[in-house]
């Protein structure tokens, strides 16, 4: 299973009722490292990474067509059944969402949903994860808490546990730092850092400080269409495009 | 500049009187109640049933009417709960985003509540007769379901809709089902909400007369079968205010203390129990 990309995509294009917001997206996604999809704000990141697990169903008024091919199933597909293609990846939002319950039950939620009842496996996976996301420290003596006692930056770490607690392959995350302080951020991003070793990361970013850290690969967006994809190294000191050029220096934003 | 502030000032006077007269309405029925009410106070009254010449200024209680109350109410709201939670789950979580379906269940829903409680009750009637039903506890249940259903729907309906679809998100990215969903985290967050929509049913539910005066019918004992008619408090209160002794009367007005410490004590209980179910809400 080397280097085989687990999510591409083909001749995508979304709409919202009349607006066009992605354009002729074609792309591949490779394994196990940290891909940033960059832009300005408005140009469809959030539209595109959430077409990934289909969680754009659920916007008024959408219409999408072309082929969005997770480990060579096409998820677009009317036909596909969404729940097993979403227990492949973990989400993380802008602003972190707890559940409405404890610190336990939020990592836990997952695989109890997917039938693990068992205390023992449930306490063993609660802590495995929470350490993952290297939160399990803070949290260790106070389990049973409510998720929204916690601070921003470990509440984003939480929804990090509750994500690898499915056991995905793939970790989404829609500027998974922008509402944190600058040290949560720093966190988050060394613990994204350590988990690309196991794991196909995308991260929507607008920072382009924050993809240049952290990325390996990088697709560039700019009013719905797809401008330039490529390795993190050649996109920054090598683009091809002028529009790629300009936007790397500042001028367009 | 002057005439901004005489705005002003009459604006605020306006609201402040307003104010002044609900709150004042609502201390005079609290104590014509109590002072009319409290006199006839005995432990007869809440311990026994009416005894023969009870509305001739006999002994007795009205021990029926307060069980049948709340039995009636009781069992009309786990009713509407029964059918109104999944109709607010349905239009908030189940249906396409933005559907026109939706939009007019809100509308039917605020329309039904608009209705006089008395179409509800001769609704019911003319449902009972149709299956040639007599007045009992089930007809009078069905009739308070009906009653209060809309309301509670849409007051559960406002709660759910505050709830962050981000929230809902976040579950369907862990492979979780609408119905998982639905249950576990919407209505886990939303809860206290629900609980205080069910509360104001029930209030609304255990205070109607007109609803079950053909539907739930009237009798001197303790309600004993769901096939059988029960006595309720407002109905009590009514004919025994209907009755020219002073005795008779007097009773009326504790009648209606005990209705109205009936739902305080509710009411105190649902807040207490909302207090607890807020500790893991997200805010
Ligand atoms: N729920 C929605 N309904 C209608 N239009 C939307 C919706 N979400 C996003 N859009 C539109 O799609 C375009 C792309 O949005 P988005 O993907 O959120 O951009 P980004 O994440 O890059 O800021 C924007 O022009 C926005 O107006
Ligand atoms: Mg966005």
């Amino acid at each position: 299973m080397e280097n085989r990309t687990h999510i591409s995509v083909q001749d995508l294009n979304v709409h919202f009722r009349s607006e066009h917001v992605l354009k002729d997206i074609n792309l591949s996604i490779p394994d196990r490292k940290i891909t940033a999809i960059i832009g300005p704000s408005g140009c469809g990141k959030t539209t595109l990474l959430r077409s990934f697990n289909r969680l754009i169903d659920s916007t008024e008024g959408v219409r999408v067509s072309g082929r969005v091919l997770v480990d060579d199933e096409n998820i677009l597909d009317p036909k596909a059944e969404v729940t097993h293609i979403r227990k492949k990846m973990g989400l993380l939002l802008q602003k972190p969402y707890p559940l409405p319950m404890s610190i336990y039950d939020n990592v836990a939620y997952g695989p109890r949903i997917h039938g693990i009842r068992e205390r023992r496996r449930l306490d063993e996976i609660v802590e495995r994860f929470l350490k993952k996301a290297s939160l399990w420290d803070e949290v260790r003596e106070r389990l049973s808490q409510p998720a929204s006692a916690l601070s921003l930056g470990q509440q984003q770490r939480l929804c990090l546990a509750r994500g690898l607690a499915v056991e995905p392959a793939i970790i989404l995350g829609d500027e998974p730092t922008s509402a944190l302080d600058p040290q949560s951020s720093q966190r988050i991003e060394a613990t994204f850092t350590e988990l690309k070793r196991d794991y196909t990361i995308v991260i929507v970013t607008h920072i382009l400080r924050q993809a240049r850290r952290l990325a390996d690969h990088v697709i560039f967006l700019y009013l719905g269409e797809l401008v330039e994809q490529g390795p993190a190294w050649d996109f920054f000191n090598n683009p091809k495009q002028p529009m790629t050029r300009e936007y790397i220096k500042g001028l367009i934003s | 500049m002057d005439r901004r502030f005489a705005e002003e000032r009459l604006f605020k006077g306006l609201m402040i009187l307003a104010t002044v007269l609900i709150i004042s309405s609502l201390v005079l029925i609290l104590l014509t109640v109590l002072l009319k009410g409290l006199p006839y106070m005995s432990l007869d009254m809440v311990t026994k049933t009416p005894q023969g010449g009870y509305y001739l200024g006999k002994g007795g209680g009205i021990l029926n009417a307060i069980l049948g109350s709340l039995y009636l109410a009781g069992g009309a709201t786990l009713l509407a709960i029964l059918f109104g939670l999944p109709v607010a789950l349905y239009m908030n979580v189940f249906s396409r985003p933005g559907a026109r379906f939706v939009g007019a269940c809100r509308f039917s829903f605020d329309v039904l509540n608009g209705v006089p409680s008395i179409v509800f009750g001769a609704f019911g009637f003319t449902i009972m007769i149709f299956f040639a039903m007599r007045a009992s506890l089930l007809g009078g249940i069905i009739a308070i379901a009906l009653l209060i259903l809309p309301m509670m729907v849409r007051s559960i309906d406002e709660v759910l809709r505050l709830v962050p679809h981000e929230l809902l998100e976040a579950s369907y990215a862990l492979g979780a089902t609408r119905w998982e969903t639905a249950l576990k985290v919407v209505v886990r967050q939303a809860l206290p909400g629900i609980l205080t929509a069910v509360l104001i049913a029930f209030g609304r539910g255990i205070g109607d007369a007109a609803a079950v005066i053909f539907t739930a019918g009237f009798t001197d004992s303790i309600p004993g079968s769901l096939l059988r008619p029960v006595a309720t408090l407002p109905l009590a209160i009514f004919f025994q205010l209907g009755v020219p002794i002073p005795e008779v009367q007097g009773r009326a007005y504790a009648s209606a203390l005990i209705l109205t410490i009936l739902i305080l004590i509710i009411s105190l209980a649902a807040r207490l129990l909302a207090r607890r179910l807020t500790r893991h809400v997200v805010k």
